[in-house]
């Protein structure tokens, strides 16, 4: 018998989750997408107010691979996806690992909207493409995965399941509360939801909506109550990025975080950027709901604890 | 949730005392909030997306026993809650007042019933215990895991009698009532697991 057991058991669950990343990679590949590889470690990260890098000799492992990716966009590569490790500082729970696998792609043309249905066809593709019907159950209930699935701002998710409003959340500091106690484990129970236009200052790298600038263009993934993606339509105005960056960093300053450099060649390459849209999707969370895993534990081979 | 072994913890604050960060939270960690210890009984950590990290937790009040739900952000600080064991042995019970003598000092202290909790079953005279200490105040007391306590009260066993033929309840000298096996008989001595408050065995004498 396999000495380790808690490896050993797992075998099964890795075998699918090896099959799911390889299903993934092949609707990008015949959808016409140029799979991509960038640094791991990099001079600095995206400034956000909380997103923490790990530190490696002098520079940061990388938080997403997001600002090597848009420079490619910028440079001509119109439609291109990566699947790679990610590290983020202190975050670990039944839903955390501090280094996860990310998947994100982007494409010149297209918005926000656009972006959801492409994410609605990835998932599906992938459900049929290893077995599992359109009904999913995960953590005893049944998801159904057929079209079209939901749409709602954030402005009408406060007003369905909170006690407060969104205005009076973000007036009172109270937002990411409501967010996890009140509206997260609603999101996505009975079929997929997509949560979008968020308040400006929560998407530091995302278009403000021409008609109200006081929402980003960006929106999130739901299924199960678990968040699986992040997607938003480009911000491609330099100087409007440089300043978001400045609010990120003076945010991080007065948490006593460290403030990061100013992305420079990122910024001095965005003006070539076509309108674009990405996203980043967890690949271990996805591999929970397809496979009906409740911890995040349970989907990789080794947690930090068992190295 | 496995344990965040691995992990840097804690920090000192501006007067150099030890101080845990939210970041160190976790199922059994002591902490001191509102002036009171408290023991972590459940933790989750999470973070919406593009939001600050939020540690969702429900701490049992260590006085009171009373569970409550408390989320915490990134960034928070909380004193640790020391507590001090001392051996100690039930001396007698006076009203809801339950009387301790220190086993090296000699010297006596009072826990009133409300914070003994589930011990007050269990406690009976001579017994030697650990007594909780927080901040000099008894806050509790530690059991051994098994106690033999006498049987005051019980039904006599009905021979052939086989409709509730497996357990039948017994009134123990502590006024503890639980269910015991129908042979039991009053006036014996029975073992009981002061974790669970269940019959272990009977006591030969």
């Amino acid at each position: 018998m396999a000495g380790n057991w808690s490896l050993a058991k797992r075998k099964k669950t890795l075998q699918q989750r090896a099959r799911i990343v390889q299903e993934i990679r092949r609707f990008f590949i015949e959808t016409g997408y140029l799979e991509v590889e960038t640094p791991h470690r990099i001079p600095s990260p995206a400034p956000e107010s909380h997103i923490d890098a790990i530190p490696s000799d002098m520079w940061f492992l990388q938080t997403s691979p997001e600002l090597c990716m848009k420079r490619m966009v910028a440079a001509g590569y119109e439609k291109i996806f990566q699947i790679c490790r990610c590290w983020r500082e202190k975050e670990r729970g039944s839903l955390h690992l501090p280094e996860f696998s990310l998947l994100e792609w982007y494409r010149a043309g297209g918005d926000y909207h656009s972006l959801m249905e492409e994410c609605e066809r990835l998932i599906r593709f992938a459900t049929r493409a290893i077995g599992l019907s359109e009904k999913i159950v995960f953590r005893s209930h049944e998801i159904d995965l057929s079209r079209p699935w939901e749409r709602i701002s954030v402005n009408e998710a406060f007003r369905r399941y909170s006690k407060t409003s969104m205005t009076r959340a973000l007036e009172q500091n109270l937002f990411d509360e409501a967010m996890v106690q009140e509206i997260e484990p609603n999101l996505g129970v009975d079929r997929p939801m997509f949560l979008y236009d968020y308040p400006a200052q929560r998407g530091a790298l995302a278009r403000l909506k021409p008609e109200d600038p006081a929402v980003a263009e960006r929106f999130e993934l739901y299924i199960g109550g678990l968040e699986l993606a992040n997607g938003f339509s480009e911000l491609i105005d330099p100087a409007e990025q440089r300043e978001r960056f400045r609010i990120e960093n003076k945010n991080r300053q007065s948490f006593d975080k460290t403030v990061y450099s100013m992305p420079e060649k990122f910024l001095a390459e965005l003006h070539n950027m076509p309108p674009s849209s990405g996203i980043a999707l967890g690949v271990d969370r996805l591999v929970m709901i397809f496979l009906d895993v409740e911890t995040i534990d349970d989907v990789v081979a080794f947690t930090p604890e068992e190295l | 949730m496995r344990s965040l072994l691995g992990m840097k913890g804690g920090r000192y604050d501006k007067e150099e005392s030890f101080m845990y960060t939210a970041s160190d939270l976790r199922k059994g960690l002591k902490v001191i909030i509102d002036n009171e210890p408290y023991i972590v009984t459940a933790f989750e950590f999470s973070k919406p997306g593009k939001g600050q990290a939020l540690y969702r937790t429900k701490l049992r009040n260590m006085i009171t026993g009373l569970t409550i739900d408390r989320t915490f952000r990134e960034g928070g600080t909380f004193e640790p809650a020391s507590l001090e064991e001392r051996a100690m042995q039930f001396l007698y019970k006076e009203g809801d007042q339950y009387h301790f003598m220190d086993n090296e000092s000699y010297e006596q202290i009072v826990i009133n019933e409300e914070s003994l909790g589930d011990a007050k079953n269990f406690l009976i005279e001579n017994l030697n215990v650990e007594v909780l200490l927080f901040r000099d105040r008894a806050i509790g007391v530690e059991l051994p895991n098994f106690v033999n306590l006498r049987v005051i009260k019980t039904e006599p066993w009905a021979r052939g009698d086989t409709s509730k033929a497996d357990f039948k309840p017994a009134t123990l000298e502590t006024g503890y009532v639980l269910r015991v096996p129908p042979f039991i008989e009053e006036g014996e001595l029975i073992t009981v697991d002061t974790r669970t408050g269940e019959f272990s065995k009977r006591v030969k004498e």
